[in-house]
């Protein structure tokens, strides 16, 4: 632990427990946060940095161990309780009335009684100009970008009288160009004397504004150390408990025929607005594409229309030498040997209600074995369920167990063992790891490689540079609708990846 | 000209109980919440008013106990549909089924037996249009108005204000119950001051159906819903033209209309984003 | 923080994330419990005391022949309509308008019967088909609705009621009104092979009896065991997950609206061939059947199998509606009142399944 003798830690916690059925979420965490830093709360999804933050938020009661405000032991009792003591929270998914206009979301509760919106723009107009916390306060908030409802977030956080504020998991949103504007914000707002606690898992941004580092894994506090005394290397070692290759993955690919052409390839999103402009690219058998850039450019689109969810408005697609049918739905598709690994796997990738068997069938409950004619094969779904189970190693009660209650991890499995069992002739796959622990992101990063080995094509949607470098062979940038590449991937850099998420010419 | 504007005052009186109802539903689905009891309200309402009136021979008492009632049926529904998180349409439909079931069971005693003396009809037409008004007011000028609309569009950003959600969602409900008491009293003290069973006649459920046509906004209801009054009006008027069996369908089959037409518009975008989903901490 | 605790241990409801479906059927017994305890206080404010009508109503349906017997007829029109329902419910379609679709197949039960001239053997069977496809039909105008537009079909099945309703007094007031009837509102009385054989002494039809009880097997085998009922637990549990699956949602919307209102329908055709053998007001015809058999839908849990015992337990109470109505005077209304109140003690207790009570340490 590091001791500083120059100034009283403005927060401190000690011994904080939160237990969940099951798991010990926080095991005795301490530490402190002194006025004017940028403490960085480094850990893997699931080391319990959330539970900590709800803690400190007043959405859940620590079962035991002390926070001290100032030296004094407090009790949190709810988040306005925490923003009256000085604790703002900079949430990972904006809490903001989309529908509203930022001045209407800022005067919620805290406004005065009548014309609650028109009073509040001054004060936010002021505060916005000390931070150089550019809004608009009149924006309706669902026309903003994500940076932009951080910052309505961070001036809610300053209006209440925040000393402390925490930023939880902020640039997982963001560009690195939007990221390194944030913290141009984060540095002022230390400057002013505020606290600041970073929530990342993210090395590079930690090295890059934090001045201290606690490091929690499976619940703990391993360590707390100075970010002079840290290097990329050390803080993933604390962080996973063992030394981590930042390598590449990938061995010699073994390139063959193209499997999927795409020429001009437009499409509109749901609410009608041009999502695709004129996509092209052609990815062969064995290859991985890397398909980079902020949420809402048009990836989810691009594989909607690939896996047969989306209709194309014009361009052409041939798949394994077939020209695509616009009116192809997704079980055609995957008869044709597409398998969609969807971003959201709880929503779309499975049925939390219905057991693991019968979701392990969703793609084939139709067809033998499975299904004879009108009637479903009770004793063939459960051997298929078993096989796949046992192949991919799903951690699972029961195969009769509901999907819902495995974890995220295993889900991904079952998702997996269904989509890939067959031999695909294209992947696509939507943020796969998301969420995962290493432990699931390599097993899950392994099974796409050795597809790619089996002749499969990978399309990876993913917002993780990390993942797109180490893993793909091609890299292209969504932008707008527009594919900016691809590129090979040695002559690709996360800043020249950065600059193109953001509308840059390299 | 006469004859247009006797149309006309038809017209607004039989869609005054329409916009008092509807104005209730506005609030209540602005915080979220979709209260399919309106019918049963609104008979409860009539009836605790006309018995009121009936036995006190006090017309205001039993404007009062009118409103009242409305209210107390509300709180089963926000009892079960916001407190307990139950199914929001289907609480609602088991309380129109409860409402219309008790009023006609316990108005029985009051069949055949109207008021001399009803309340007059013009304070009811204006009161409705000046709240609807106030509605307006309430809802986009002030914090109050602000906090309940944001309560139906995102309650968790609510919720992390420190404002309960429940809270919230439980004034709501009871105002749309005391406005559906409203409605049902003006039908029992004033527009046919008598008591019948069924004297609703379905208007609960067009202020459901007008709620999603003018899209959730108060001053368009004052529009809606004397257009809803004055169809009635000329339906009243084709008797003898036409089966009545047909002009009394009408309303119902206006509704499925006026539903069908706003879906074509695409008016459900208007619908307050969390319109419909029992809140809980931590979910969304 | 300052005060000793009171006692160590204490009792406390935590949120249970798997419970046992023991529980489920232990809260639903006591919501229905405290929904006749509740449903005392209506009686009592009508002026009968509540225990007069529990008894009442016991001995003039469980301990009486006829009574009995007047159960089971009720449990007809319970069982087809509440099964299909189920099927309704599970795929998220609420349809709220079984009432009308009944009377729908009543309709085309008496236009077959009365006016279209058939072999007397074929003319029972057509009237079921053609009541089950007018039922259906009636259904399938909200799914569409649904399906193409996004209209809410709670809303659009329930209008459907009104108007089915005021179609049936239509037309025994108008072009179906019997010639021999003498000015009264009904049609003329279905020729013999256009009426059901009941159960001697009782009006227990009891072809239309086993065809729900075959109904409810069908549609369990259906949903538990058909190609069908997989894409219809999917797309009713994840609409999302379904589209993925390329299973049209559409397709399994007009089938559970052919099943549920073609169920109802059925029932329809029971009612006016089996008891009335002639199509007359909506309000002797139905008597609420629709709305009732959401309960028996909602108690059944989305298992048809299961509305066997849940419609038998609606049949009582519709049974106990008519001997109050005789013995207490009391108007038929009072089912009304006693449907909703069991609706909602049902969905509001359904939140306390979710909760175990358990004795806890306490933290201090």
């Amino acid at each position: 632990m590091i001791a500083r003798i120059m100034a009283e830690p403005l927060l401190s916690l000690q011994g904080i427990t939160k237990r969940f059925p099951g798991v010990v979420a926080n095991d005795g965490v301490s530490l402190e946060v002194y006025p004017g830093e940028v403490l960085a709360l480094l850990g893997e999804n699931g080391a319990g940095k959330s539970t900590l933050v709800s803690i400190l938020y007043g959405l859940y009661r620590p079962d035991e161990g002390e926070i001290l405000l100032e030296g004094r032991p407090v009790q949190i009792a709810s988040p306005s309780h925490a923003l009256r003591q000085g604790i703002g929270l900079v949430p990972q998914h904006p809490m903001l009335v989309g529908r509203h206009s930022v001045a209407e979301n800022l005067a919620l509760g805290i406004g005065s009684k009548l014309f609650p919106a028109q009073r509040i723009v001054p004060l936010i107009e002021k505060i916005a100009g000390a931070y150089g916390l550019n809004i608009d306060p009149q924006a309706p908030v669902h026309t903003l970008s994500p940076g932009e409802k951080q910052r309505v977030e961070i001036v809610r956080s300053l209006l209440g009288g925040a000393r402390i504020l925490i930023l939880d998991e902020p640039t997982s949103v963001l560009t690195p160009q939007e990221a390194e504007a944030l913290f141009k914000v984060m540095r002022g707002l230390r400057s002013a004397g505020k606290s600041l606690i970073f929530i990342s898992h993210k090395l590079e941004e930690v090295l890059a504004i934090s001045d201290r580092i606690t490091v929690l894994r499976r619940g703990k506090v391993v360590d707390s150390l100075l970010v002079a005394q840290a290097s990329k290397a050390r803080l993933s070692e604390l962080m996973v408990g063992r030394s981590v290759s930042f390598d590449r993955k990938r061995s010699q690919p073994k390139l063959g025929q193209p499997v999927l052409q795409v020429r001009g390839l437009k499409a509109r999103s749901s609410r009608g607005l041009e999502a695709l402009r004129g996509v092209d690219f052609t990815l062969r058998s064995g290859e991985i594409l890397g398909v980079a850039g902020v949420a809402g450019n048009g990836q989810s689109e691009l594989v909607e229309v690939l896996s047969g969810l989306r209709p194309m408005e014009s361009g052409w697609v041939e798949l394994g030498g077939k020209t695509k049918n616009i009116r192809a739905n997704p079980a055609e598709l995957f008869e044709m040997g597409v398998a969609h690994i969807p971003e959201d796997r709880i929503h779309m990738g499975t049925v939390p209600s219905m057991s693991v068997a019968e979701n392990l069938a969703l793609r084939q409950y139709n067809q033998p074995p499975l299904a004879h004619g009108w009637f479903t094969d009770a004793q063939q779904l459960e051997a298929n369920a078993k096989a796949k189970v046992q192949e991919y190693a799903v951690a699972t009660p029961s195969i009769h167990t509901p999907s819902g209650l495995l974890s995220g991890g295993n889900i991904q499995k079952v998702i997996l063992a269904r989509e890939l069992s067959g031999i695909p002739k294209l992947i696509l796959a939507v943020h796969p790891t998301y969420g995962l622990d290493i432990g699931a992101t390599e097993q899950v990063h392994q099974v796409l490689l050795d597809k790619t080995l089996q002749g499969a094509a990978v399309l990876l949607v993913s917002e993780d540079l990390e993942e797109i470098l180490s893993l793909c062979d091609q890299v292209a940038v969504l932008y707008h609708g527009e594919l900016k590449g691809p590129f090979a991937v040695e002559s690709a850099t996360r800043e020249s990846l950065g600059l193109l998420m953001t509308g840059g010419v390299v | 000209m006469n004859e247009l504007l006797s149309v006309l005052g038809q017209a607004v009186a039989f869609g005054t109980p329409i916009l008092l109802a509807a104005l209730g539903e506005v609030v209540a689905e602005r915080a979220g919440v979709v209260n399919l009891g309106v019918e049963g309200m609104m008979a409860l309402g009539a009836l605790a008013a006309f018995a009121t009136a009936q036995t006190t021979g006090n017309l205001l008492l039993g404007l009062l106990m009118g409103v009242l009632v409305g209210a107390l049926a509300a709180a089963i529904h926000a009892l079960v549909a916001v407190t307990l998180r139950a199914n929001q349409f289907v609480s609602g439909l088991a309380l129109t089924a409860l409402g219309l079931g008790v009023s006609g069971l316990l108005g029985q005693h009051f069949v055949g037996s109207p008021l001399l003396e009803p309340l007059p009809g013009a304070e009811f037409r204006i009161g409705a249009v000046l709240l609807a008004i106030g509605v307006w007011g309430v809802l986009y000028l002030t914090q109050t108005g602000l906090i309940l609309r944001s309560v139906g569009e995102n309650p968790g950003a609510v919720d992390v204000m420190g404002i309960s959600v429940v809270r919230v969602r439980w004034l709501a409900v009871l105002f749309g119950g005391a406005m559906a008491g409203l409605a049902g009293s003006y039908l029992s003290l004033s527009y046919r001051p008598a008591w019948v069973d069924g004297t609703t006649a379905g208007l609960g459920w067009i202020a459901v159906a007008l709620t999603i046509f003018v899209g959730w906004h108060p001053v368009r209801a004052i529009l809606g819903a004397f257009f809803f009054g004055l169809l009635y009006h000329l339906a009243f008027r084709l008797q003898g033209r036409v089966p009545s069996e047909f002009l009394l369908m009408l309303p119902y089959l206006l509704v499925v209309v006026v539903l069908s037409l706003a879906a074509l518009r695409r008016q459900q975008g208007a619908a307050p984003e969390a319109l419909g989903l029992p809140y809980k901490r931590g979910e969304r | 923080m300052n005060k000793p605790p009171p006692s160590l241990r204490r009792w406390v409801f935590e949120p249970d994330p798997n419970p046992p479906a023991s529980r489920l059927w232990l809260v639903s017994l006591l919501a229905i419990l405290a929904a006749f305890l509740a449903s005392g206080l209506i009686f009592w404010a009508y002026g009968v005391s509540p225990l007069t009508a529990y008894i009442t109503v016991i001995q003039g349906t469980l301990f009486d022949s006829t009574g009995l017997a007047e159960v089971l007829r009720r449990f007809i029109p319970l069982v087809l309509i509440g099964s299909g329902l189920t099927l309704a419910f599970r795929a998220q379609f609420f349809n709220i308008g079984a009432e009308g679709q009944l009377l729908m197949g009543a309709v085309a039960a008496a236009g077959i019967a009365l006016f279209v001239p058939l072999p007397a053997a074929l003319v029972l069977p057509t009237m079921f088909v053609v009541g089950f496809l007018a039922g259906g039909a009636y259904a399938l105008v909200a799914a569409v609705l649904k399906a193409r537009l996004g209209v809410n079909e709670i809303l659009t099945t329930l209008m459907f009621n009104y108007v089915a309703s005021y179609l049936v007094i239509y037309l025994i007031n108008g072009p179906w009104q019997g010639k021999t009837v003498r000015g009264f509102a009904y049609t003329d009385p279905f020729p013999p092979a256009a009426v059901l054989p009941t159960l001697p002494g009782t009006l227990v039809h009891w072809p239309t009896l086993i065809l729900g009880l075959i109904m409810t097997v069908f549609l369990q085998l259906l949903l538990s065991r058909s190609v069908l009922g997989y894409e219809l637990r999917v797309a009713g549990a994840n609409p999302t997950a379904a589209r993925y699956a390329g299973i049209s949602a559409t397709k399994v919307v007009w089938l559970v609206a052919l099943c549920s209102g073609g169920a109802a329908g059925l029932a329809g055709v029971g009612e006016a061939a089996g008891i009335h053998q002639k199509l007359l007001d909506p309000s002797q015809i139905s008597l609420g059947y629709g709305f009732t058999a959401v309960i028996v839908a909602y108690l059944a849990r989305g298992n048809p199998i299961l509305t066997i015992p849940t419609a038998l337990l609606m049949a009582i109470l519709f049974a106990g509606g008519d001997v109050m109505k005789v013995s207490l005077q009391m108007p038929f209304r009072v089912i009304d009142a006693l449907s909703g109140l069991l609706l909602l003690f049902l969905i509001g207790s359904e939140r306390l399944v979710e909760y175990r009570l358990r004795r806890k340490e306490n933290p201090q």
